[in-house]
């Protein structure tokens, strides 16, 4: 920039610099969007997404002994893995207010000790947030030996608030072979393969 | 060349160097904008033959129901690869090539803020896309999952994905860089008294289109590192195995992907607001409304992003949101096609090559803005989604849009480029020639569309077999007549009826006060700013 006036060099940094900040953070803004996004499903319910409260919160609900909403428990197992998982009663009559525990069924089909990971979801989205948990197998990594088989429990209340025109709620559970599992490929070998490829 | 030309002859060296470096290395070296804004077009015109020669495999294999010409994994490849290469290879370097030869000629500027770095965006798109494109040699395949490349399904894609997304990368660093440049070009550059008010249409509207690239891009950026990483690092952001969420990568995506569109056609607007006025020997109707609807234009790009997934399952609120929102963006752009019709009213028009495609643009833009008003409707838009109508939409809106403006754009500043006319009749072959079959192309797809034929599948129902035939007629007859515009431009090049620096009767706007061509340092001295000097 020697060719330039002193100011005038001084000035395209200025605002090169200015644009520059701005780039730099829209790329951090864009990460932002993750946690965000989680936020806001959160708040709202989106996506299904349920609650979590402790067990004191749930014995401190008050139950609604004039109210039954059918729960009704599907699964769906994800292509990458090869599980049997299914719930072992497909509905329940229960009442807001009040904990109740049932348990999903699954079992390891591979020769292989293999990790799995459900992940939940409500429908209707409305009545998502009012789902709680107090506690499930999807909130951990659960690890199966070679063929083994477990019924994993869930503890669950529905929030007394549930708008009144829900009288049906759906959990759906999706059943994944957890990622960084090996059954998914690593970066090495992949990087590997793709190395003797490239120079063949 | 070891100086800019923005010297102000502080070095001594400088008297001795005022031409173009000798040999092949000045086009490597050069830091002059008309070089960079030259090679920026070449580069444009060579990818849009070949983004266009894949958009003629495609139409090939649609040319009759059933898996004809091409397997479908290549035909999927064609797809993605011709969308990336009409946004990044073509729309978007023509226009930073327009920047690059006209700002500062509209400017009174001696050079681009930073020269060295405009040489630097130039120069790593030509790599980027040899990337980009050598993945369609590689064992598996180049990307085929759309040019949006929605996870899951982009991650299943092989090892040349990091190739992809790496050359996604440097299209982007090229993209911030170029703007930079630009922002600091107008805000620093501008000829003594020329106020921002004053600034011809062409310059404000590259200034907003630099500001949304450089608020976008690296969003993109962001969503495609997210991507690279759930590939190959074990991350989850995509993947609800680990905590993630698919649909998550499409708000990240639309976010940057709807202020993205808006960057392919603002610097569109402000080309025809340059050309209706001069052929209609009229000054631009409501200059002051046309900036504010391109800022407002702009503001609401932000905002719209989730009308590209209506059938994502968003609640009602959302959808409303996202509905009217979208609607809105036909108040400003109403406001713009409105002023072209008023500055075309009561003038003098003439009808030379860059009106005839001023006025089309006009038009057939105005098409694809009504079908892009269909489609915002929420209700509507989940029959109409993936269909042939989103086509129809969206390349009315950037063949007969954004390409037509560049083509005006190129016939109308040619003669200030080579110093000759183009060959006026020719042009206007041209002209009509693309018209009809850019139709013929392009309509059918509303029928299609709207009759549910999906998009991005090689084999469709035999009911759509009629409209497809008539659509692949249209796509060889357009493909072949852009050879003309290549033939007319190498003619103009080498000679022709010499232009005069005003160029075009009562032209406005600095640039015409130049030689024709324009010599190789323009405004070393500042030029004084006068009534007749700016476009307003």
């Amino acid at each position: 920039m020697s060719d330039h006036p002193r100011a005038t060099g001084k000035a395209h940094a200025m605002v090169a610099g200015k644009m520059l900040a701005l780039a730099v953070a829209m790329f951090g803004f864009g990460y932002a969007m993750v946690p965000i996004y989680d936020i806001i499903c959160e708040v709202t319910g989106l996506n299904g997404k349920t609650g979590r409260v402790s067990i004191a919160e749930a014995e401190a609900a008050k139950v609604d002994p004039n109210r039954e909403v059918i729960v009704e428990f599907t699964s769906t197992i994800n292509a990458s893995g090869a599980w049997d998982f299914r719930p072992t009663v497909d509905q329940m009559q229960v009442k807001p207010g009040q904990t109740y525990q049932t348990t999903y069924f699954a079992q390891n089909l591979s020769d292989n000790t293999t990790i799995g990971q459900a992940t939940p979801s409500v429908t209707p989205a409305a009545a998502a947030k009012y789902f709680n948990k107090t506690e499930c197998f999807c909130f951990t990594q659960q690890v199966f030996e070679p063929r083994a088989t477990k019924d994993m429990p869930l503890i669950f209340i529905i929030d007394p608030d549930l708008p009144l025109n829900v009288d049906r709620v759906t959990l759906s559970y999706t059943f994944f072979s957890s990622p960084g599992d090996n059954s998914t490929a690593s970066l090495s070998p992949s990087l590997t393969s793709f190395a003797q490829e490239i120079s063949q | 060349m070891s100086y800019s030309d923005a010297g102000h002859d502080a070095h001594h060296g400088d008297h001795d160097h005022h031409g173009p470096a000798p040999g092949l290395m000045r086009w490597v070296t050069t830091t002059n904008h008309k070089d960079i804004g030259t090679l920026y077009l070449w580069f444009s015109l060579i990818m849009f033959f070949i983004g266009g020669g894949m958009a003629l495999i495609i139409r090939a294999e649609l040319w009759s129901p059933g898996i004809s010409v091409v397997d479908p994994m290549f035909f999927n490849s064609m797809t993605t690869m011709h969308a990336i290469v009409m946004i990044f290879g073509v729309v978007m370097p023509a226009f930073v090539g327009l920047a690059n030869w006209m700002i500062p000629m509209m400017l009174g500027a001696p050079d681009m803020a930073l020269p060295r770095l405009n040489n630097w965006s130039f120069w790593i798109m030509p790599f980027a896309f040899t990337i980009m494109l050598s993945t369609l040699f590689m064992d598996s395949g180049g990307p085929a999952g759309g040019w949006t490349m929605y996870p899951p399904l982009v991650l299943q894609m092989g090892d040349s994905f990091a190739f992809v997304i790496f050359a996604i990368h440097f299209l982007g660093i090229s993209s911030v860089m170029g703007s930079i440049n630009i922002v600091a070009t107008i805000f620093n550059m501008r000829a003594p008294g020329m106020t921002l008010m004053q600034m011809p249409m062409f310059v404000w509207t590259w200034l907003i289109t630099a500001f949304l690239l450089i608020a976008t891009i690296p969003v993109f950026a962001g969503a495609v590192t997210m991507l690279l990483t759930d590939r190959f690092f074990e991350t989850s952001f995509f993947s609800a195995a680990g905590g993630g969420d698919p649909v998550m990568y499409q708000h990240i995506f639309w976010f940057f992907g709807h202020p993205e569109v808006y960057i392919l056609i603002l610097p569109a607007f402000g080309i025809i607001s340059h050309i209706l006025p001069t052929f209609s020997r009229k000054q631009l109707f409501g200059y002051d409304s046309m900036v504010y609807a391109t800022a407002s234009i702009a503001f609401l790009s932000f905002i719209v992003w989730a009308h590209h997934m209506f059938t994502t399952g968003m609640p009602l609120a959302g959808e409303l949101f996202f509905m009217f929102s979208t609607m809105m963006i036909s108040v400003p752009t109403g406001v713009k096609v409105f002023n072209w019709v008023s500055t075309m009213w009561r003038g003098s028009m003439t009808f030379e090559t860059p009106m005839l495609f001023a006025i089309g643009f006009v038009i057939m833009f105005t098409i694809g803005g009504l079908s892009g008003l269909m489609l915002a409707i929420t209700p509507a838009d989940i029959q109409y989604h993936d269909t042939y109508f989103v086509v129809a939409h969206f390349h009315y809106v950037l063949v007969p849009g954004a390409i037509y403006s560049i083509m005006a754009a190129t016939y109308f500043w040619i003669p200030k480029w080579t110093g000759n006319m183009y060959d006026e009749k020719l042009g206007k072959l041209h002209f009509w020639i693309s018209t009809i079959f850019v139709n013929v192309l392009f309509f059918p797809m509303h029928f299609v569309g709207l009759a549910g034929m999906p998009r991005r599948i090689p084999d469709y129902s035999l009911q759509f077999a009629d409209w497809n035939m008539i659509a692949t007629i249209g796509a060889f007859g357009f493909g072949f007549s852009q050879l003309m515009f290549v033939y007319i431009i190498f003619k103009c090049i080498k000679g022709g009826e010499k232009a005069t620096g005003e160029v075009w009767e009562g032209a406005r706007g600095l640039e015409w006060t130049v030689d024709s061509p324009a010599p190789y340092h323009t405004f070393e001295e500042s030029p004084t700013i006068t009534p007749s000097t700016i476009t307003r």
